[in-house]
C-alpha cells in the first residue's frame, strides 16, 4: 500500500475520507482541523457532513462522488494545510484536582515519566493541549500532544471503572472521560467537567481544535467551583480566539 | 400527561427510535436511530407519510394499551400480535379503537420489530431527535407505566405487497474499507468464502459473528491510529473475531475493518437472528452507489364493501384474513 499523505479514500458508499497521517502527528492533526474548517466555510455541493479525527477528515456526501473527489483534490493542492493558522476556537482553563483519591495513579505515572509527583502536576497543569478528536463517548476529548516523557504505554490490565470527569493519560495524550467507564489509561486527576449535557445551550462543550489547560486546584476548590457552575463545566472558564 | 400508548409491560431494551441524529460525528456522537431503516420505509409506506418516531423491540415481548383510537404499523422482525384476543397480521397497518390492549410476542424471525403509529410518537426531542441512544446516555428503555403521547388516527388498513425476506441472514454485499488492503489477499479470500454464524451476543452497538477456523488478522498485527467507523463495518477485534457494527457504534475506532456492509443490505445484516448464517460478497463501491433500495409497495388489507369500521378486527377472529389483495 502507498504511504503518501494526504490521500482520499472511500468510506462506505456515502463518505470520503481525507487522510493526513497514518500515525499520531501534531502537524497532521492541525491540518485536519484547518481542512475541515475550510470545507465547512466552502460549502461544496453535495457535502452533508464533515468531521475531523486524529488524522483524517470525513466528508459525508449525497450525489456525485467523482466530482466531490476532484473538488477535494483541488482543495488539498491549494495550501499547506498543516501550516494554516488555527481556525476560530476556544481556549479553556478546566480546574483539575491531581493525585490523591482524585488521581490515584499520579505517583506511578510521574515515576514512569521520571518526575516527582509535584513536578508532574506542575508540568501537566501548565501544558496547553489541543482537542485532537472527540469520540468513545459523545463529546469526550482526546487531547495532546504531550511532550515525549509522557509517551507511556497503556496498562496491561484495565482499571475497572473511572468516574465521569476523570483525567487519564497514556501515549502522549489525555482523555477526559465523558462517562463512567473501564480504561487502560492511568488516572492522574479529576475534573467535574461534563462533556455532554443536553440541558446546556451548547450540549457538547468541546470541539476539535480547542485548546485546554487542566489547571491544578485543591479537591475543595474543584468541588466548590463545580457547585457554583450552572452549566456543569466544572468551574471551567474559556475565551474565544478568532 | 397527554393520552397515547400506555406500556402495560415490556421486556428489556425496548426503545423509541426514529432516524437518529445525523450531523454530530465531529462531536463524537453516532447517528443512532432504528437498526432497520427498511422497516421505517415500510412503516412510511403503510401509514402514507412520515412515520415519525416508533417503538423498536429487540425481540422483547410487550403489552400496550391504546388510550385513543390509533392506526399502528407493524414492520421488521415478525411478532405475534393479539388485540383483545384476536390475531393481527404483521407487515401491515391496522386501526384499533380506544381502549384496545395489544399483546406482542417475538418469533424467531428477525431481531428488531417496529411498531409505528400514524403521526408518530410525540415524546420530547433531545438533540433534534426522539431516538433513545443508550450508549450515549440519551433516553432510556421503555418500562411498564410509560405513556407515549400520540395523536388519534384512523387510516385504512394496508399491508406490504411482498413479505420481506431479510430476517434469516443470507448473503451481504460489502465494499472495501480503508483497512481492507491491510489484510493479506489470502485472508480476504478466506473471509469471502467463509460462512459466518450470527452469535447470540449482539446489541445496537454491534453483532458478534462466529466461524470455523482462525480469526482474521492484518499483516504484522498493525497498531492503527483511531479513525472513523460506520454502521455496517466489519471490525476485527484483537483476536480476529468479526463484529458487524450497529447504529450505536462509536464514531471512531482503532480495530481494522475488513469490509463494510452496503446500506441496502444493512437491515438484513442487523435483522439476522442468533444462529442465522451470513456470507459476504465484495462489490466495487461504484456499483454499490448505484443500488437504490426500491420503495416498499403496499395494498389494502381487504374487507368487503359496506363493512362497518370494526369489521377488520372481527374478520381477524381466528386469524382469518383474505390473502387476495386485488379488491380495492
Amino acid at each position: 500500500m502507498t504511504d503518501s499523505f494526504p490521500r482520499i479514500e472511500p468510506l462506505g458508499t456515502a463518505a470520503l475520507l481525507v487522510r493526513f497521517a497514518g500515525r499520531l502527528d501534531d502537524a497532521a492533526n492541525r491540518a485536519c482541523t484547518a481542512f475541515r474548517a475550510a470545507l465547512e466555510a466552502r460549502g461544496l455541493a453535495g457535502v452533508v457532513e464533515t468531521a475531523s479525527s486524529l488524522g483524517s477528515v470525513l466528508v459525508r456526501f449525497d450525489g456525485d462522488a467523482t466530482a466531490l473527489r476532484d473538488a477535494l483534490e483541488r482543495m488539498l493542492g491549494e495550501a499547506d494545510w498543516a501550516a494554516q493558522p488555527a481556525p476560530p476556537h476556544k481556549v479553556w482553563d478546566i480546574p483539575c484536582s491531581y493525585g490523591g483519591t482524585d488521581g490515584p495513579q499520579l505517583e506511578e505515572t510521574a515515576e514512569m515519566a521520571g518526575l516527582t509527583p509535584a513536578q508532574a502536576v506542575e508540568a501537566l497543569s501548565e501544558t496547553r493541549v489541543r482537542v485532537l478528536a472527540l469520540g468513545f463517548a459523545p463529546g469526550m476529548p482526546y487531547l495532546g500532544i504531550l511532550p515525549e516523557e509522557w509517551d507511556l504505554p497503556r496498562q496491561t490490565g484495565l482499571t475497572p471503572k473511572v468516574p465521569e470527569g476523570a483525567l487519564v493519560l497514556a501515549v502522549r495524550q489525555f482523555v477526559l472521560f465523558g462517562t463512567e467507564a473501564p480504561t487502560g489509561w492511568r488516572q492522574v486527576g479529576r475534573t467535574l467537567f461534563g462533556c455532554l449535557d443536553v440541558a446546556r445551550p451548547t450540549p457538547i462543550a468541546l470541539t476539535p481544535g480547542d485548546e485546554v489547560r487542566f489547571v491544578s486546584v485543591s479537591p475543595e476548590v474543584l468541588r466548590e467551583g463545580a457547585a457554583a457552575d450552572p452549566h456543569r463545566h466544572g468551574g471551567a472558564r474559556w475565551e474565544e480566539v478568532a | 400527561m397527554s393520552a397515547g400508548i400506555e406500556i402495560l409491560s415490556c421486556g428489556p431494551l425496548v426503545t423509541v427510535q426514529d432516524d437518529g441524529r445525523p450531523g454530530w460525528l465531529s462531536r463524537g456522537l453516532a447517528r443512532g436511530g432504528a437498526a432497520d431503516a427498511r422497516a421505517r420505509a415500510e412503516a412510511r409506506a403503510l401509514l402514507g407519510g412520515d412515520p415519525g418516531a416508533g417503538i423498536e423491540s429487540p425481540g422483547s415481548p410487550l403489552r400496550l394499551r391504546l388510550q385513543i383510537e390509533a392506526t399502528l404499523a407493524f414492520t421488521g422482525a415478525e411478532m405475534r400480535v393479539e388485540a383483545e384476543g384476536r390475531a393481527v397480521p404483521w407487515h401491515g397497518a391496522v386501526s384499533f379503537p380506544a381502549g384496545t390492549v395489544l399483546t406482542l410476542r417475538p418469533t424467531a424471525r428477525g431481531s428488531y420489530a417496529y411498531i409505528h403509529v400514524a403521526g408518530g410518537i410525540q415524546t420530547e426531542p433531545v438533540l433534534g431527535a426522539r431516538a433513545a441512544h443508550l450508549i450515549a446516555n440519551l433516553g432510556r428503555p421503555l418500562a411498564a407505566g410509560d405513556v407515549l403521547p400520540v395523536a388519534a388516527s384512523r387510516h385504512a388498513a394496508r399491508r406490504l405487497k411482498e413479505t420481506p425476506d431479510r430476517f434469516e441472514g443470507g448473503v451481504l454485499r460489502v465494499v472495501d474499507t480503508p483497512q481492507t488492503r491491510l489484510f493479506p489477499q489470502e485472508e480476504r479470500a478466506r473471509f469471502a468464502e467463509t460462512a459466518f454464524t450470527r452469535d447470540p451476543r449482539g446489541n445496537r452497538q454491534g453483532v458478534r459473528l462466529t466461524c470455523d477456523g482462525p480469526g482474521f488478522q492484518t499483516e504484522g498485527g498493525l497498531s492503527l491510529l483511531s479513525d472513523f467507523v460506520l454502521p455496517g463495518d466489519l471490525q476485527m477485534t484483537g483476536d480476529g473475531t468479526p463484529y458487524i457494527l450497529g447504529p450505536e457504534c462509536q464514531t471512531t475506532g482503532g480495530y481494522p475493518r475488513i469490509a463494510s456492509v452496503i446500506p441496502a443490505d444493512l437491515p438484513r445484516a442487523l435483522q439476522a437472528p442468533p444462529g442465522a448464517e451470513l456470507r459476504f460478497r465484495f462489490i466495487p463501491v461504484e456499483e454499490a452507489r448505484t443500488l437504490a433500495d426500491p420503495l416498499p409497495k403496499t395494498e389494502p388489507l381487504v374487507r368487503a364493501p359496506g363493512d362497518d369500521p370494526d369489521l377488520l378486527i372481527r374478520q381477524l377472529i381466528g386469524g382469518v384474513v383474505s390473502a387476495r389483495g386485488e379488491m380495492e
